[in-house]
């Protein structure tokens, strides 16, 4: 009834092709971007921009990297803190270097070292699967904190190993730095996450989209209708670590404004796995409820004892929120194992036969 | 050529200087070795049964632990907390395959593993929630675990055996003794093992699946009760044990993950290997390499055998 | 049909929620948060800080109705030692006006410092954070009293040198140093280069990996290779007592063994227990709960039931550092109060506050709290530490006894390298903002 492409013909190839080849599709992300690059700025407090919204769609960015390299080929990695690292030291060198230089270009070119590092430690995914691989990742994890640390060159031989973003200005407003307003900050995350989002769902739609797919579906079948499952899975590596690493960068300069090697521990690591399994492995949409899900169910849950006028302490808010949250992962697992895309590919259909059943 | 000398040469110099210290080093990274041992042999019994990659086996030592404790610090003497923390292990099986396993079967690997990081989360918030965050200092006197250390004059030097360790070295040794009679000896265990081959030719024979399922978790309880004594008697038992379980991941992938075997020479050899390591050749790169030496000397040997030491053999077919 | 429930309370919890953040302090009160951890890998020993914190300011509204007759809202907000949580908090009680911020952790420091004179609200780092944030020209709205942890360093080098006779004997000596890996351990290894230069002994490192802090004994190997002389330890958390127990373990000789003092709190020593007798910290707060200020607490906050501190901790070395932190909490409100003859003060007050900060001994003893802590003076516009003394403190087996008297840093080695860390800080910002606010006279 309210989502029907009934009577939506297409006339070219084009048209078939489109991202959002159904109207009411584009319609409503008209809306969400309208919603996110208008209404939200003018609304929103700075609390909510600059520690749920920023937060999210960062998360959700890195959230996306992992999935292209886990949903899409099929590739387990627990390596992304490492990753994300990589991008937000890279981007302060980078800053240092080139000073002038506008620092959202500099933030998506930090991505690409990133990307090196991530195609280097996905050599051994030829020979290595599954759980091994992602055991094998750790490695790559470990291995960057440790450099993060005892590295001192990369943090500018600071005496407190900790990397400060210095203030940076784009067409003469403060991007970084304590000066940002939130809204300048978010702005630039949103547009950057847009951004590669759109470039990674045609990512996904195009040739090499489909390699990853078929050899994560079946590696041995890819082989031998002639994908190079090498050539595939470092690609896969390159580009998920080059999201991953933009996303580190982003993180460090326009939502924390420093950064200590533990900024890029493992626990990161994990929770964007947690993001990409709760949201739905390989699907893009699905990344952006992951990081929703596990980052704001725990600011919802603080926020709730005040709601009834319950005065718990905060340490034991926050274990019963380690609890719920633990317990609520389990029930969604088990309510649909495929993930909250998939709930929302379920609740699209339902729209799509409403008041009928079927 | 100096790097050359310092990597190749230098530290088997050291070695033949002082084996009073090469002896300790071994020991050392034997002691360590037996406890990542024991901590993969938790994870190896539940992924051979189930097939889940059990994340939780790290929190479950610190779990057990803080149990045991914690019920001690409560007024239970201590061999009655010992008894009733194998009670709670039993329940926290029971209620594993009830509420996670049973609904999740069939799903695919990586579900089942992200649940048991639902399962982490739990059980910190629980055991904060209910015993509080803060270290606490094992009960080992009162456990009958010995204190103090012998020393062994030897090479013009001492080599130190806490008997902590030593107690840590037999029971470990005793327990996987008596998993491997118990796998192989007793109904259950050859049930096990009809299930790690094939879950539905057990199931075709009769054997209950869940039922396994709460013996594997229980057992692997039960070790996670062992493991977290003994490294709590060493240091103390917090949150932080929680991480140094991760180092059982490359204890993994070096035996392989469905290895008993494997598990445990896989740990001996990343415990010995990281220790010797991190004191012969961590000054070289200013020390601190422990954190992932583990990992690289795994990854080294995957590339040789991907399947790890004693793994199965991964054959693929169209 | 689950599914619509799903979303419709998804939906109902996703406006209220947001609702609430918005609710605002009231205005009659000084509005205090705490940023505590009592849940992670480090709640060992951040629980009796955020206990001793807390105890002291409900102590304070409990006996005299808070803090020249208004009533403090005091808040936490748990971090879990985790700078991401951190900054949550911190941007979640900025909304609410909050006079001064206690981040509790380097990492979440070192994200806050840009932003307080922006959001023009004091952070106070009690002997923590960034070092270089004692220079007040350069860090107007950033306090780290009484000492850095550079001058805890040339404190511990004070008192070997007296143990020695004199540090110009450490010639030729080994001087270890075990420390977290991390921002926060490796902090003191400038000052440790220089003045290993100065009076030319050598020095080992010795960093424990964060994921390795309960597995040491590949470090201790090291230490009982090496043999040095001294041993100097930078920990926190749970890496504290297992290096006490691996010193144990190898037979260092524990009265060399010195640790700052974040290493001595009595969960420290006690899993080594007797073993760990003779082991050393410093300590710029008394142990023990015989005060008068700390009886109060007793008597009016924990038998009231209003603590989450059990009876027993009262009065141990980490609570009482926590107080000490509300002390200097109470006293800058105290101060803002007085300066600006306001009841209700702001965050802006609390600074100049915090600027004319001076505890003498005598007001030590107004305070309930004789000799608690040397006499704090010192703190001014151009220093926002004072470089106070501490002492040493030794483990006799069951308890901290007091070994020595106040050690005063060497400053004069300290305060250059602070100046020019400071300068290095505010150089690699070209935005970084020059000190606008004016300076107050001492109280």
């Amino acid at each position: 009834m309210f989502y029907r492409e009934a009577g939506q013909y297409k006339t070219t190839y084009s048209a078939d092709q489109a991202v959002f080849p159904i109207l009411q599709d584009r319609i409503g992300i008209f809306v969400i971007l309208l919603l996110a690059f208008v209404v939200v700025p003018m609304t929103v407090s700075g609390f909510v921009l600059s520690s749920v919204l920023i937060p999210i769609m960062v998360f959700a960015l890195a959230a996306i990297g992992l999935n292209l390299l886990t949903g899409y080929t099929g590739l387990l990695s627990l390596g992304t803190g490492g990753f994300m690292g990589v991008g937000a030291y890279a981007c302060y060198k980078l800053t240092t270097f080139f000073p002038d230089v506008n620092i959202i270009v500099l933030i998506l070119a930090s991505g690409l070292f990133s990307a090196a590092i991530g195609a280097l430690f996905g050599l051994p995914s030829l020979r290595i699967k599954g759980f091994y691989l992602a055991v094998a990742t750790l490695a790559a994890q470990f291995f960057l904190s440790w450099c993060f640390v005892r590295v001192p060159w990369l943090y500018n031989y600071n005496v407190s190993s900790a990397i400060e973003v210095p203030t940076r200005t784009a067409f003469g407003v403060h991007v970084t730095g304590p000066n940002a307003t939130p809204v300048t900050r978010y702005l630039v995350v949103l547009s950057i996450v847009v951004l590669l989002t759109w470039i990674a769902s045609n990512l996904v739609r195009g040739r090499i989209g489909r390699m990853w797919m078929a050899v994560r579906d079946m590696d041995i079948a890819a082989e031998l209708i002639g994908i190079k499952l090498y050539q595939t899975k470092l690609i896969a590596f390159a580009i998920s670590s080059y999201f991953c690493g933009v996303a580190g960068a982003m993180m460090i300069f326009l939502w924390f404004g420093s950064a200590e090697a533990d900024s890029f521990s493992i626990t990161q690591s994990f929770l964007v796995l947690f993001m990409v399994i709760i949201g739905g492995l390989g699907s893009l949409l699905g990344s952006f409820f992951g990081a929703i899900f596990i980052l704001g169910l725990p600011i919802m849950l603080r926020t709730l004892p005040e709601l009834f006028g319950l005065t718990i302490r905060a340490a034991t808010v926050e274990h019963l929120q380690f609890m719920i949250t633990g317990a609520l992962i389990i029930v969604f697992l088990v309510i649909e194992p495929h993930g909250l895309a998939r709930l929302w590919q379920i609740g699209k259909q339902k729209l799509r036969v409403w008041p009928f059943p079927y | 050529m100096d790097l050359l000398y310092k990597i190749f040469a230098d530290p088997f110099i050291q070695m033949g200087h002082a084996p009073d210290l090469l002896l300790q080093t071994l020991w050392e990274g034997l002691v360590g070795g037996m406890l990542y041992a024991l901590i993969a042999l938790g994870f190896v019994l539940i992924f051979k049964a189930s097939g889940v990659f059990n994340f939780a086996q790290g929190i479950m030592v610190v779990f057990a632990a803080l149990t045991l404790v914690g019920l001690h610090a409560k007024g239970v003497p201590a061999f009655l907390a010992l008894g009733l923390t194998i009670g709670v292990m039993f329940v926290l099986a029971v209620a594993v395959e009830r509420l996670v396993l049973r609904p999740l079967v069939n799903q695919p690997d990586i579900i089942l593993f992200m649940a048991t990081f639902g399962l982490t989360y739990f059980l910190i918030g629980l055991g904060e929630l209910v015993f509080g965050g803060d270290p606490k200092v094992m009960i080992a006197s009162e456990l009958y675990l010995p204190k103090g250390a012998i020393d062994w004059k030897v090479f013009g030097g001492f080599v130190s055996f806490q008997k902590i360790d030593i107690a840590a070295a037999v029971i470990a040794s005793v327990m996987v003794a008596t998993l491997a009679v118990f796998f192989q000896k007793t109904r259950i265990g050859r049930a096990l093992r009809a299930v790690a081959d094939s879950h539905k030719a057990a199931l075709s024979v009769g054997i209950s699946l869940n039922q396994i399922w709460v013996v594997v978790w229980f057992t692997a309880g039960i070790v996670a009760l062992a493991t977290g004594i003994m490294w709590g008697a060493r240091s103390n038992v917090s949150f932080a044990l929680e991480i140094i379980a991760l180092k059982a991941l490359p204890v993994l992938i070096l035996g392989g993950f469905t290895s008993i075997p494997g598990a445990i020479v896989g740990g001996l050899i990343i415990g010995i290997g990281e220790k010797i390591g991190e004191f012969y050749w961590g000054p070289l790169f200013g020390s601190g390499i422990e954190s992932w030496l583990a990992y690289m000397i795994a990854l080294v040997f995957l590339l040789f055998r991907p399947q790890g030491l004693f793994g199965e053999r991964i054959i693929e077919r169209i | 049909m689950r599914l619509k429930y799903l979303a419709i309370g998804a939906a109902v919890a996703a406006m209220t929620g947001g609702s609430v953040i918005a609710a605002n302090a009231q205005a009659q009160e000084i509005y205090v948060p705490l940023a505590t951890y009592r849940t992670g890998p480090f709640a060992g020993s951040g629980i009796h800080i955020a206990n001793g914190m807390h105890d002291y300011l409900d102590m304070l509204n409990a006996r005299d109705g808070g803090i020249g007759g208004v009533k403090l809202n005091i808040e936490e907000c748990e971090t879990g030692y985790d700078t991401k949580k951190g900054l949550e908090c911190y941007e979640q009680v900025k909304a609410k006006k909050p006079v001064i911020f206690n981040p509790w952790s380097t990492g979440i420091t070192l994200g806050v410092i840009p932003k307080a004179s922006v959001d023009k609200i004091p952070i106070l780092s009690m002997a923590y954070g960034l070092s270089a944030s004692a220079v007040g020209n350069d860090f107007p709205w950033i306090f780290n009293p009484p000492a850095t942890y550079w001058d805890g360093l040339s404190m511990i080098f004070r008192y070997i040198g007296g143990k020695e006779g004199g540090l110009d004997k450490l010639k030729g000596k080994t001087i270890g140093f075990i420390f977290l890996d991390a921002g926060y351990g490796r902090e003191p290894i400038p000052l440790l280069d220089q003045l290993a230069k100065d009076y030319g002994f050598t020095v080992k490192q010795y960093p424990v990996p964060g994921a390795e802090m309960q597995n040491q004994s590949a470090q201790w190997l090291n230490v009982r290779r090496d043999k040095p002389d001294y041993m100097i330890m930078w920990g926190w958390g749970a890496m504290n007592p297992t290096a006490v127990k691996e010193a144990a373990k190898i037979s260092y000789p524990m009265d060399h063994f010195i640790s700052v003092w974040w290493g001595g709190s009595e969960d420290d020593a006690l899993p080594a227990g007797a073993d760990a007798k003779g082991y050393l910290a410093l300590n710029f707060s008394a142990v023990g709960p015989n005060f008068p200020a700390i009886k109060d607490i007793q008597k009016l906050v924990v038998d009231a039931g209003k603590s989450q501190t059990a009876k027993d901790k009262v009065g141990t070395s980490h609570y009482n550092k926590g107080v000490y932190n509300s002390v200097l909490i109470a006293e800058a409100i105290r101060n803002a109060q007085k300066i600006t003859g306001k009841k209700v003060v702001d965050g802006a007050d609390v600074r100049r506050g915090l600027e004319t900060l001076n505890i003498t001994a005598a007001r030590w003893k107004e305070l309930g709290l004789p000799e608690f802590g040397s006499p704090l003076t010192g703190v001014s516009c151009t220093d926002h530490n004072g470089h106070q003394s501490a002492y040493m403190q030794q483990w006799d087996g069951a308890k901290w006894v007091k070994v020595s008297d106040w050690i005063a840093p060497m400053k004069d080695k300290v305060r250059p390298l602070l100046e020019a860390a400071a300068k290095d800080y505010v150089s690699k910002d070209a935005a970084w903002p020059k000190r606008t606010e004016p300076c107050d006279k001492s109280s």
